[in-house]
């Protein structure tokens, strides 16, 4: 019986356990739901609480550490003669694991019997072969030894997924059984079954945050390493990113970091009074039907993936600057270049810009407005008087949330901007971010624990920080803002 | 152009300052103000009172064209200030509602500093040559809102930090720097509490030396107080429009004085 079967089996318990639960306190009740402390269904709840929860928390347990039980059983068939030069005891114990899935599938395809398997110590040639036809490949010829422990691997994976299926299945009904008896109509069912509900909102919301401490904490981890490979001092004010395979590479940050500051700023530069503007003519000024077709159609904009965004940099935009203006102001005569990165991830970002601002705007008063023109200003002067100034914090927000979008950017600047890492102001030269060495750091053939990959780790890391704090700034504007009106 | 000319002794015989004829105002298909006529003196209180809906607010909203910020929103007929048609083509109702101020139910000040919220009308009409000048307008308007004490220092913190009742005497004092003819005032009191709104009641009744002052309110006493004039709005329509004491004492239409003694609204 597999897991899936189990827990299935283990959730329509449950659900029985529900209904009948529900009906049982019913009866005992009378039939006059008014007697009881909760409302049946918390009864019910209850009833499936018991017979779900302890079986489901033994069923992970279970899966977690049987592997770990049957790797120490068989790895003590394996003898020392068995681990081919060169190779370790976790090399065969893969092969042993792929013979037994091998195994299991040949049976399940109907290439072989279990009859046939059990009768197969003594050819083991063939063996090889017939694994093939089913898809499993295996290195090398198959041991005896190596064969016998894969044996011993089915025997013990089948009789532990048995002993599992049937214990968690009696848990199960051990535990619907038990709530069971125990509810009675002043039993506190809805302070059981709405304890047992928080336990699961807390669960689902600590997920989230775990995640981004496990995601710090490897980050964390993997650039403590590279520091102890690499001067830090080197990494961060080195003038020079110049990775070698052979070692003895230059990492420092300082021309990536000048890279993803300039191509994020140019992008700011172009999206910001576009989206800007947008927003006050969506909010101020656009009628009704206008504004209707005119906001989700700037918000598709952010639809669009920024791959294509790349391919619209790298196919467009890119070769007009370059023929238009880099080649004819003598700037440069390449077709990646800050200016082509930027300015397509600004298009990228001027949905971000209008939407948010034009939300910010929105909630700005009615009154505000009706005071403003109560006095005689015009529309033009509410705007940039009134209005503006109060949206100021959101849209500043808005600015920055669009900034650390910016930064944290990787497609389109891998397309657009180029991979030079250099320390330059002429926009039509061709630059390169943080993001884009991540990448070609990791995605290379170097060994993984030379400084040269695990810089990209330490570079993510400063991104992070950077962009953090980024966000972090916008939170407490926009919150701020907030508590003006409320 | 005009003439604005007001004799300064006309106490028994005053100006008519807003002349309205006829007025219907549609919301869509919802008929709000069925042909109202009425005429507002100058240097006079008029009250508009009457049960919620009764359209009191909407008409007042038309007396400085507040109402053409709501797209739905119709006027027809006449109303004439000093004689001059406000709804004419030729008429730009920016440079209307510089003269026919507006005080609203809600304080609304904006988010700048007092100073810069009374500055703000002044400025955008030019009422100030220089410096000093905006500081006096600054200083008279506040004086005139009875709040001068209160805010003299800390003219450069904002005036969203006030009281409600600082608030909406500021949003006054706001409303009076930009040297309107007539003041509107839709419930200035309702968020106010009885301290405050005696304080502006008092403000209402110094106001009306210089202005003509219209105020809706909800609260039959208020309007007992401070107003010469009442008219009583009901469903709409105009039911009544004369002396306040007579409209207290002695109403002519039954509607009214049901209204006054609590038996409808």
């Amino acid at each position: 019986m597999s897991a899936g079967l189990v827990i299935l089996v283990v959730f329509l318990i449950a659900s029985a356990g529900f209904y009948l639960g529900r009906s049982r306190i019913i009866r005992a009740a009378g039939g006059d739901i008014r007697k009881l402390h909760s409302r049946p269904n918390y009864y019910g709840l209850t009833v499936a609480l018991f017979g779900a929860v302890p079986a489901l928390l033994l069923t992970i347990f279970w899966l977690i550490l049987q592997p770990v039980y049957i790797e120490n059983q068989v790895s003590k068939q394996i003898e020392p003669g068995d681990i081919p030069e060169g190779g370790s005891l976790s090399l065969v114990m893969s092969d042993v694991r792929r013979i037994a899935d091998g195994l299991d599938v040949a049976v399940a395809d109907g290439v072989m019997t279990e009859d046939k398997i059990a009768t197969l110590d003594t050819d083991l040639t063939d063996l090889r072969a017939r694994l093939g036809e089913v898809g499993v490949a295996v290195a090398s010829d198959i041991k005896p030894n190596v064969f016998g422990a894969a044996t011993v691997y089915r025997e013990l994976a089948s009789g532990l997924r048995m002993a599992m299926a049937v214990v968690v299945i009696g848990v199960s009904l051990a535990g619907a059984a038990f709530a069971m008896l125990r509810i009675h109509p002043g039993y506190r069912a809805r302070n059981v079954s709405e304890r047992a509900i928080k336990a699961l909102l807390i669960l689902s919301s600590s997920v989230a945050i775990l995640t981004t401490i496990g995601i710090i904490s490897s980050l964390l981890f993997e650039t403590l390493h590279f520091f102890k490979l690499y001067q830090a001092r080197d990494f961060f004010f080195s003038m020079t990113w110049n990775p070698q395979f052979r070692g003895g590479s230059d990492l420092g940050i300082l021309p990536l970091l000048w890279g993803t500051l300039y191509v994020s700023f140019v992008a700011l530069v172009f999206a910001v009074p576009i989206g800007l503007l947008a927003a006050v003519y969506l909010s101020e000024y656009a009628s009704k039907p206008v504004r209707a077709f005119a906001k989700p159609a700037i918000e598709i904009l952010a639809g669009i993936p920024t791959i294509v965004y790349g391919l619209f940099a790298l196919i467009t935009v890119g070769p007009l600057l370059r023929d238009y203006f880099a080649q004819p102001l003598g700037l440069g005569n390449s077709s990646s270049s800050v200016l082509t990165a930027g300015v397509v991830m600004g298009i990228m970002l001027i949905p971000f810009v209008s939407s948010l601002s034009d939300d910010v705007i929105n909630a700005v008063p009615q009154t505000m407005r009706d005071g403003s023109y109560g006095l005689g200003a015009t529309k033009s002067e509410t705007i940039k008087q009134v209005i503006l100034p109060a949206a100021l914090p959101g849209i500043v927000g808005a600015v920055l949330l669009a900034a650390s979008r910016a930064i944290g950017e990787t497609m389109i600047v891998v397309m657009g901007a180029g991979a030079a890492a250099k320390l330059s102001l002429n926009p039509f030269e061709a630059m390169t971010t943080i993001t884009v060495k991540i990448v070609s750091q990791l995605t290379g053939d170097t060994e993984f624990a030379s400084p040269e990959t695990l810089v990209a780790f330490a570079l993510g890391l400063s991104l992070f920080v950077v962009t953090l704090g980024l966000n972090v700034l916008a939170l407490y504007i926009v919150r701020k803002y907030r508590e003006q009106y409320e | 152009m005009y003439d604005t000319l007001t004799p300064e002794n006309a106490v028994e015989q005053k100006e008519i300052k807003i002349d309205a004829e006829n007025v219907q105002v549609f919301y869509g298909d919802t008929h709000a103000i069925k042909d109202v006529s009425v005429k507002i003196e100058d240097k006079t209180v008029t009250a508009f009172i009457g049960p919620s809906g009764c359209g009191k607010s909407t008409f007042l909203r038309c007396l400085n064209r507040m109402n053409d910020t709501i797209d739905i929103c119709r006027v027809e007929g006449k109303i004439l200030l000093d004689g001059e048609d406000i709804y004419d083509k030729q008429v730009d109702p920016v440079q209307l509602r510089a003269k026919v101020g507006m005080v609203f139910q809600k304080p609304n000040p904006f988010p700048k500093s007092i100073y810069d919220n009374i500055a703000y009308g002044p400025r955008i009409h030019g009422l100030a040559r220089n410096k000093a000048d905006l500081d006096e307008i600054v200083e008279k308007s506040l004086r005139r809102g009875a709040i001068w004490d209160e805010v003299k220092d800390r003219l450069d913190q904002p005036g969203t930090g006030l009281s409600g009742g600082q608030q909406q005497r500021l949003c006054i004092a706001r409303a009076v720097a930009t040297e309107p003819e007539v003041l509107l005032m839709d419930e200035p009191c309702s968020a106010l509490d009885p301290i405050a709104t005696a304080q502006v009641e008092e403000l209402i009744d110094e106001l009306r030396q210089d202005y003509s002052v219209v105020i809706v309110t909800h609260s039959m006493q208020q309007a007992a107080r401070v107003s010469q004039k009442t008219a009583f709005f009901h469903l709409g329509n105009l039911v009544e429009f004369g002396e306040t004491s007579q409209i207290f004492t002695n109403p002519v239409d039954p509607r009214t004085e049901s209204y006054i003694t609590g038996r409808i609204g």
